[in-house]
């Protein structure tokens, strides 16, 4: 089921990438795929009734099934700081397509060869 | 007509995936006895046979063991997210420490200046007077999900994240507050000078780059897994100054 949410979420950025004409638009598809593929990543690794891999008080003991994966937390863990560094770099750069063509619209756009 | 298309493909692409589904293991009946994860869960990858991994013949039970309160030998965090980012895959740890750096380098080559941008509005008062009294909670509770990051969920970029929001927050609230690029620069470069120094000192110790020198301690005291929370803390503080560099270069702009 959650892959399906992850499948249908790839979807609806690939459409926004295709069809929006302002580039803001199109990063925020961008970043909808990333969050995508990382509930894909964390949802391979869900077991069922598994407790987060903290040991604790509560949980003290290591046994099979008593938690989920631990490996794909820690990879999605870096997926969202490179997400967020993409993010960050690709909406100075549209502050300064802004700032040179008077628009970030395709369409709008000053100064740009057709 | 362009979006019909754009329809079609999407559907395409999203049809192939589902198709794609079928071959990983249904949601929830996830089996870490094939993965590697077991190992890391129960803290013993040493005693992994390596060459069988790679044949792909291993298959291994690990027996149910106590961990929370004992002396483990391996590795003693309680997070086990904790364990595998800043332990046994430290060195990917650094790279995406990199990674951030040069994203907030990119940002500022960019967008960089040495003046504070003026908007000419005065902030609200509940604004200005809220800051005060929240800034440093923020800053109180980054540092608390930093320092106890190999016992609770967090670590250090989360951590360092909150503390960049209550330099935000001071942005937000005060039209000359301004950070000079020395102070979030020397803390930055400085404190990812410690976690490649802590690197070294383990190739020095242990023979390993990153190698964990210190003792663990038992499982779940807050003073415990070795360089695990030194690095975190590192790490929380390198992440707060970038990121609160990042908003700087956001509200500056060039002189002239």
């Amino acid at each position: 089921m959650v892959f399906w949410i992850s499948a249908i979420l790839i979807g609806i950025g690939v459409y926004g990438l295709l069809t929006q004409k302002n580039l803001f638009k199109q990063l925020i598809s961008l970043s909808i795929i990333d969050t995508a593929v990382n509930i894909f990543i964390i949802a391979v690794g869900y077991v069922d009734n598994g407790k987060a891999p903290i040991y604790s008080k509560a949980v003290p003991k290591f046994m099979e099934g008593a938690f989920v994966d631990p490996l794909p937390q820690a990879l999605v863990l870096t997926a969202i700081v490179i997400g967020v560094g993409v993010l960050a770099l690709g909406a100075s750069l549209l502050v300064k397509v802004k700032e040179k063509h008077s628009s970030i619209d395709v369409e709008n756009m000053k100064g740009v060869g057709e | 007509m362009r979006r019909f298309y754009a329809i079609l493909i999407a559907a395409a692409l999203v049809y192939m995936l589902i198709s794609f589904i079928s071959t990983v293991p249904s949601y929830g009946k996830a089996d870490l006895k094939e993965r590697v994860s077991d190992a890391f869960l129960s803290k013993s990858v040493n005693a992994q046979n390596a060459k069988a991994w790679l044949e792909g013949k291993a298959i291994h039970r690990q027996p149910a063991k106590e961990i929370y309160g004992k002396k483990v030998k391996e590795e003693g965090s309680a997070n086990v997210v904790t364990s595998i980012v800043v332990n046994y895959r430290s060195f990917d740890t650094l790279g995406e420490v990199t990674v951030l750096f040069t994203a907030a380098l990119g940002v500022s080559l960019i967008l960089g200046g040495s003046r504070r941008k003026q908007y000419g509005r005065e902030a609200n008062f509940v604004l200005k007077t809220s800051t005060g009294i929240l800034v440093p909670l923020i800053i109180m509770f980054g540092a608390y999900i930093f320092v106890h990051g190999h016992l609770t969920p967090g670590g250090g970029f989360p951590g360092g994240t909150i503390i960049a929001m209550a330099s935000l927050l001071l942005y937000l609230s005060d039209e000359k507050f301004f950070l000079s690029k020395a102070s979030t620069g020397a803390l930055e470069g400085s404190m990812g000078g410690t976690y490649v120094i802590i690197g070294l000192l383990g190739l020095a110790i242990g023979g390993y780059f990153l190698y964990n020198f210190l003792p663990n301690g038992v499982v779940g005291n807050l003073v415990s897994a070795g360089i695990v929370p030194l690095v975190y803390v590192a790490i929380g503080l390198k992440v707060g100054a970038e990121l609160s560099g990042l908003v700087t270069d956001l509200h500056s702009e060039k002189e002239g």
